[in-house]
């Protein structure tokens, strides 16, 4: 019978919303699906793994240094035996931790799983999902793997929170890795990987100044704020910004990409929007080729006309 | 002065799109152009401005695969590389299986420092470098964005989901590359005509010693699924009545 154990990732003391998206990937190879949160004695993560439908047990791991892969792992490692699955999400966090798992544990990893078609067959996107191919993993060996984030919608509330098993670490962090600092600069608005629209700016906009005005049309939408690579890369604001092959992966209900001409890359990140809406002066651009809405026009004339005429439509 | 070790792939070019074969077997790769992984490219810069601001005495490429990634290698050799080496296998690379051959060279190179791609852009698997850290039993700073050494410490700016992450790692260490590291520098031609004459070695996987045996099948491989065919509007009113109309809204 499988068993899987879900890393849950914690953001500070709560839980972080991938977790809800890997149960549910989870809850598709086992029913028996139990969390792993590592987290400071009382945090509140452990209670909202708990609440999660699908989840038959928490094991809150009390921990009080910062989650490093290399502190993370010997622990996950303590832990798995008796579970057929080892889970994480295919986030930074789990991007990181897993595969140091996975070696240690002595096998090798599914990365980015967007189905399961039994417990050790799932697809999964290669070449920047440009193709999608089907992978079979021995059974005979724990199977550590990493979930596709936007493959999956957050497992529900369950109407009775499960059993929550507090224990101390058995392994102590090894002293060659130190966290520093964590830099953020993402404030107050939706955060980028969940929200369930996004405004997003490319190259075009020209300037950091510029890419301010998407503040406001994102405002008026209640969308977080993306960019593309180039529009990083050009400083316009901050990499934690950034959608695609290499940055994040997401599926909001609306995505709005503005000066942004669709590189394979970029398209990869989005391609799971249920909405994709393009404006662009170029008629050519990619971004047309899979955009579900396009407007062909220029992003400075066409922001403020948007923010007008949601204004006029929300009257 | 530390040594450096970079680990590349030989890997499709990317700008160039690839189409899937039609019974599903996987990717028509033939003939097209090939160029080394763009993280492992990054990685190499890296490893060459290291040696250029004299913190660096040797950079060493290598990479696992069949004879052809010599080509790869050879083209980092011309961007300034000291020496390389091709562990040499017919079989498709599983992640796993480099690690473990990365981990035996380490015993033989003894590197201070390990340089690689945050994934390869073919597979798109992002584990090796995690894998050969775990395997090695040593400090593992991926997705860097900046990179300081300082004796035998490295400080390295990692970038995450949010935001900037920054972490001390003693050496030895392995450091995985993210694009706004550095910009790779361009090859002239006198600097090819020079790497003709840098060492290459070759060495069978077989020799390692290693278990090297695939442990992921790949059933098949297919097309995404298409998106339905888009909407043109001519105005900003227009676009957001579709999007009304949509329910999006």
């Amino acid at each position: 019978m499988a068993r899987v154990l879900v890393i849950a990732e914690c953001s500070g003391e709560r839980l972080n919303a991938s977790t809800a998206k890997c149960v549910a990937c989870a809850r598709e190879i086992a029913s028996d699906v139990v969390v792993a949160v590592f987290a400071p004695r009382g945090a509140e993560a452990a209670a909202e793994a708990a609440a999660l439908e699908g989840v038959s047990r928490v094991v809150h791991v009390e921990w009080s240094s910062p989650p490093l892969a290399a502190s993370l792992a010997p622990e996950i490692v303590s832990l798995a035996p008796g579970f057929t699955h080892v889970l994480g999400p295919s986030s930074t966090f789990g991007k990181d931790l897993l595969p140091r798992v996975a070696a240690l544990v002595g096998v090798g990893q599914v990365s980015d799983v967007m189905s399961v078609l039994d417990p050790y067959r799932f697809k999964r996107p290669i070449y920047a999902g440009n193709a999608i191919a089907t992978v079979r993993a021995p059974s005979d060996s724990t199977l550590v793997a990493t979930v596709r984030l936007a493959s999956y919608a957050a497992a529900g509330s369950a109407a009775q929170p499960a059993p929550i098993e507090i224990r101390s670490p058995s392994t102590s962090p090894p002293s060659h890795t130190r966290f520093v600092e964590l830099r953020s600069e993402q404030g107050n608005r939706p955060d980028l990987q969940t929200a369930s629209r996004v405004v997003a700016g490319g190259r075009a906009l020209g300037s950091a100044e510029n890419f301010t005005r998407l503040y406001e049309l994102a405002d008026a939408l209640g969308a977080a704020v993306g960019a593309s690579r180039a529009a990083v890369d050009s400083g316009f604001v901050a990499n934690d910004l950034q959608v695609g092959q290499t940055g994040k992966i997401i599926a909001p209900e609306l995505y709005v990409a503005i000066g942004i001409s669709g590189a394979i890359q970029h398209l990869t990140g989005i391609k799971d929007a249920r909405t994709i809406v393009a404006i662009n002066r170029d008629a050519d651009a990619p971004i047309f080729e899979i955009a579900d809405v396009g407007l062909v026009a220029d992003w400075a004339q066409a922001v403020p006309d948007l923010i007008a005429a949601l204004r006029t439509a929300s009257r | 002065m530390l040594k450096v070790l970079v680990a590349i792939k030989r890997v499709v070019d990317y700008n160039v799109r690839v189409r899937v074969k039609p019974d599903g077997s996987g990717v028509a790769v033939e003939g097209l152009k090939m160029s080394i992984n763009p993280f492992d490219e990054i990685a190499i810069e890296e490893a060459l401005k290291l040696k250029e601001r004299g913190q660096a005495a040797e950079v060493v490429l290598v990479t696992v695969g069949d004879s052809d990634a010599q080509q790869q290698l050879r083209t980092g050799l011309a961007m300034g590389a000291d020496r390389a080496l091709l562990i040499e296998t017919k079989a498709p690379t599983e992640p796993l299986v480099v690690a473990r051959a990365l981990r035996a060279l380490i015993e033989r190179e003894r590197p201070d420092l390990v340089l690689l791609g945050k994934q390869a852009i073919d597979d798109d698997h992002a584990q090796t470098g995690q894998m050969l850290a775990a395997l090695w039993d040593r400090p593992q700073a991926t997705f860097a964005s900046r990179l300081e050494i300082d004796g035998a410490r490295a400080r390295v700016t990692r970038e995450v989901d949010a935001g900037l992450e920054v972490i001390d790692v003693d050496l030895p260490a392995v450091v995985t590359t993210d694009l706004r590291l550095n910009q790779p520098r361009y090859v002239k031609l006198p600097e090819i005509l020079k790497a003709k004459k840098k060492p290459l070695d070759v060495l069978p996987l077989s020799s390692l010693g290693i278990d090297a045996s695939p442990r992921l099948v790949v059933e098949r491989v297919d097309a995404p699924a298409p998106r339905a065919r888009g909407i043109r509007v001519q105005s900003a009113a227009e676009l957001v009545d579709a999007l009304r109309q949509r329910g999006v809204l």
